[in-house]
């Protein structure tokens, strides 16, 4: 039956549906199951290659946008163009780097009519990589020690403190796990290439990897949470297998972050449980995870809830889910032809 | 000792725990345990039907009980006492 969200025109980034991939399409997903196939799915892509673009039977149609370091003035215009052709009712941005820049724009998004659930920026640095350790001190909640790396000669006082193993983290994306100096040197250079300093430099905790995907209503609460296990996991440290799990300890935890950050909209919070029954916060995503899908399949249909929210319906905090839900992610080569390349890649519309 | 109340198993002898995600395969016999001590059945209860329907002895079943509550020790299906 027809309703308010049936013919909503939402836009998704993320489309890079690949071995480290963003959580656009388990966006899509859940929002093509909650609100049906009158939903019209506005793709925004930076590459010509994100599988996204081409799987059309979940994507009506795809713009690319610039890079975010091109600034928010050219995602401003680009995304005033985009609306003209599409009167978009909702963006979700779905990558870390390209928050900033939205959360900027926000309210010229509203003004145009375009509803998004965003974090603050002062929210957004709160959880930032940089400065988690500090965030874990001042509310009691245990997070690795760390050292921000400015200059590779920096390693060698993290290496002292923390001995090997330890973890090498970028910025924005990628972490190693290293196990010698030359380890910790080359994965230091590599994301400093990649996303800039500080590097950072994580004490290694062993455990069980636990993820978390959760909704904060932006006055203290959840609206939802979904613990995830961890069952096969990438080399680039992704859930390619997990299963959701229940504990009164991990929703606690998520509570008591949105309590002490105000969070409003998807975050994920990775935790590496160890065997003391310790839960380390690794790092908190301030976005949707890939496999955010699995909070529906499980009852929680976190991306429907949010876009609700955006469009200013109060939603009910959903207060339980079926554990033992698993997803396996897998490969699929699908079919393109070179001339919706070209299409893509020349116009920057597909 | 009792089983957690959350541990979901099945006639085949598979045991999930839905709070850490842990799963386990186990034998018929772990099956029949298993749904003995969910069913609130103790551990005299439990070891008489076993006396009765397989050729064993009581100081070879109680070896193996506590065998059995290692395990489950171990794997962290049981109740923490208070």
């Amino acid at each position: 039956m027809a309703n308010k969200y049936s013919n909503l025109c939402i836009a998704v980034t993320g489309l890079n549906a690949n071995d480290n991939p963003g959580p656009g399409m388990a966006v899509i997903r859940s929002l093509k199951e909650a609100f049906g196939s009158g939903l019209r799915i506005v793709g925004l892509s930076y590459e010509s290659l994100e599988p996204g673009v081409y799987l059309r039977e979940h994507v009506n149609k795809t713009y690319q946008v610039p890079y975010p370091t091109e600034g928010t003035s050219a995602l401003l215009e680009r995304l005033a163009y985009i609306h003209q052709q599409e009167n978009l009712d909702v963006i979700i941005p779905n990558f870390d780097s390209e928050l900033f820049n939205f959360i900027k724009v926000a309210p010229q998004l509203q003004q145009m009519g375009i509803a998004t659930f965003l974090p603050s920026q002062q929210q957004l640095a709160l959880r930032d990589k940089v400065n988690l350790k500090d965030f874990g001190t001042k509310n009691g909640l245990y997070v690795p020690a760390d050292h921000k790396l400015y200059h590779a000669d920096e390693l060698k006082k993290a290496a002292d403190e923390f001995n090997f193993p330890m973890v090498i983290k970028g910025k924005f994306y990628d972490a190693y796990v290293v196990y010698t100096t030359d380890q910790a040197l080359k994965a230091f250079h590599q994301l400093n290439a990649a996303w800039g300093a500080p590097v950072i430099a994580q004490q290694y905790v062993k455990g069980t990897e636990i993820n978390i995907a959760a909704l904060g209503d932006g006055k203290g609460n959840n609206t939802s949470i979904v613990a995830m296990r961890k069952l096969y996991i990438t080399d680039k440290g992704k859930a390619w297998a997990g299963v959701t799990i229940k504990d009164d300890k991990l929703i606690a935890l998520a509570n008591n972050f949105a309590k002490a950050t105000n969070w409003r909209g998807g975050y994920e919070m990775e935790i590496m449980s160890t065997n003391e029954g310790h839960l380390y916060i690794l790092e908190i995503n301030p976005r949707f995870p890939a496999w955010v899908y699995l909070t529906a399949a499980a009852g929680q249909n976190q991306p429907e809830a949010m876009v609700k929210m955006a469009l200013g319906d109060d939603v009910l905090p959903y207060n339980d889910y079926h554990a033992g839900k698993l997803f396996v992610r897998y490969s699929w080569d699908h079919i393109a032809d070179i001339s919706d390349f070209q299409q893509i890649s020349v116009f920057g519309e597909l | 000792m009792k089983i957690k109340s959350n541990i979901a198993t099945s006639e085949n002898g598979f045991i999930f725990n839905p709070a850490t995600g842990d799963s386990f395969s186990g034998n018929g016999m772990a099956a029949l345990l298993l749904l003995a001590m969910k069913g609130g059945k103790s551990e005299n209860e439990i070891k008489q039907d076993i006396l009765n329907r397989y050729n064993v002895n009581q100081a070879q079943l109680d070896l193996d009980w506590e065998d059995w509550m290692l395990q489950l020790k171990e794997a962290n299906l049981l109740e923490t006492e208070a």
